[in-house]
């Protein structure tokens, strides 16, 4: 629980901003990281980033570790997010429609293990896509402070 | 030698019995955490680079986990052979404890001082490091590095060698602050480490000489991610010149560390020691580690 409050704690003093800003949208569409869409066109495009996320969502639902998460979820909807999402943050000019990550993972009692293993099978997926390791590191940085809204365990 | 060959042994030995313990159900409380992100083991068996401290817990246990390696190395250098072994648990992702034996195998110089040929003096190493604040790893929109404090209590078995070479003890304790941050979008990890020590050449020289203050020492290492299971880097590490009899100088390395799977790793490195009694020490560092 200490453990849990110091994490609060630093959270809330490394992001000052986020406690002045709405819920919603927090940190739902994370930075956009890039300057133009060569990022985007790195992970393929639309049709590049639909794959990676069909393959993710495959790749979470063989995993011991994160099956249990996804298997009576909406995978659907929840894959057509994370497109929306990373081509945002790619700048491929999208825009998100989904809810903000704090309200759509706080009930899911989710520990920092289980975020790591997403992480890692999102890098399999981007492995399998041949997504360029520098590429895959870019929007890793991106996503990871979101552990901050995701990881309430 | 022998030791160190056991040890090799006893670690294969181990590896299956870890694998097969990454059934579904242990999952909850072992190896959560990402490829690498619990450092190598230390030639003083504190997790972090070859030669310095980081602030990472050593072993895969994320938070609510536990994790333990074990780990051998051996530095080749121009006129002795330094065999390190040992071991540490981390808990909750927030403590490590450590332990690790040194021989420092003097070959031909011992000969040469009338101690023997292959006159091997002796060091544990007993290591204590707790994160105190900040993640090195997932707080990427911030400059804030993850810092831990860590404390090693050295023991050295050759007591009346190294104060016959001017050492005031044989024992010693070193304290250190560790600040280590991954730029992931550069693939860049930076690690910094302040060190209070007595400590003469690591502790195998014994523990003060010329005075008996505590010296504040700086390390530092870089590494850059190739891929996720392969870092290249660099790491330097000063440390006191207290003895009349020789010489100390600061230890350089540049390393290649490969992790094929989180139960393994292997670091090889180009390292250079410094002045070590002789001469300056340059060799080839190698080191294994196994664990979760
Ligand atoms: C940086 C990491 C993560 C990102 C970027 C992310 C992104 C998303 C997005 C965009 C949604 C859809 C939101 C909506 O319904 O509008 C979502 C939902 C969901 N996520 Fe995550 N997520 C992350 C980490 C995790 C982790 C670690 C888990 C579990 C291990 C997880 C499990 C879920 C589940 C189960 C849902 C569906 C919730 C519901 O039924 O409404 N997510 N996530």
């Amino acid at each position: 629980m200490k453990t849990v409050l110091i994490a609060l704690a630093l959270a809330v003093v490394a992001t000052p901003a986020l406690a002045a800003e709405p819920v919603k949208d927090s940190a739902a569409v994370a930075p956009v990281i890039a300057a133009d869409d060569s990022l985007y066109r790195e992970f393929g495009g639309h049709d590049g980033l639909v794959r990676l996320v069909d393959d993710f969502m495959l790749i979470l639902l063989d995993d011991p570790r994160t099956r249990d998460f996804f298997v009576a979820a909406k995978q659907d909807h929840i894959k057509t997010m994370l497109v929306e999402q990373f081509c945002v943050v790619l700048n491929g000019g999208c825009t998100y429609t989904g809810k903000g990550m704090k309200e759509s993972h706080a009930q899911l009692g989710i520990d920092r293990a289980s975020f790591n293993a997403l992480v890692e099978d999102l890098q399999k997926a981007m492995d399998k896509n041949d997504i360029p390791f520098h590429a895959q590191n870019k929007l890793l940085a991106a996503l990871a402070p979101q552990h901050r809204d995701i990881v309430t365990n | 030698m022998k030791p160190l060959i056991r040890l090799m042994g006893l670690m294969a030995a181990f590896m299956p019995v870890v694998s097969a313990a990454h059934a579904e159900s242990v999952f909850d409380y072992t190896s959560g955490k990402l490829l690498l992100t619990g450092g190598v083991n230390t030639v003083e068996g504190t997790a972090g680079g070859g030669l310095t401290p980081w602030a990472v817990i050593g072993s895969y246990g994320e938070q609510g986990q536990f994790g333990a390696n074990v780990y051998a190395t051996d530095i080749n250098t121009t006129d002795y052979d330094i065999r390190s072994y040992g071991g540490l648990v981390g808990l909750d992702d927030r403590l490590e404890i450590s332990w690790s034996h040194q021989d420092f195998d003097t070959e031909a110089v011992g000969a040469a001082l009338g101690l023997g040929y292959g006159y091997t003096i002796g060091q544990d190493v007993l290591g204590v490091k707790v994160k105190v604040l900040g993640d090195a790893v997932l707080e990427q929109d911030t400059w804030l590095p993850q810092v831990a404090v860590g404390i090693q209590f050295k023991k050295n078995q050759n007591g009346a060698l190294v104060k016959a070479l001017g050492a005031r003890d044989d024992e010693g304790t070193d304290y250190y602050v560790s600040a280590t941050k991954l730029f992931l979008a550069k693939g860049l990890l930076v690690n910094g480490t302040i060190r209070a020590t007595k400590a003469n050449q690591f502790g195998i020289l014994g523990f003060g000489g010329i005075d008996d203050d505590y010296h504040y020492q700086f390390e530092g290492s870089a590494a850059y991610l190739l891929t996720r299971k392969l870092a290249i880097g660099a790491e330097v590490r000063t440390k006191p010149d207290n003895l009349a009899v020789a010489k100390e100088d600061a230890a350089f390395d540049v390393f290649v560390a490969y992790a094929p799977v989180k139960h393994i790793s292997v670091t090889l490195a180009y390292a250079d020691l410094g002045n070590i009694v002789t001469r300056r020490q340059t060799g080839l560092y190698a080191s294994l580690q196994v664990g979760f």
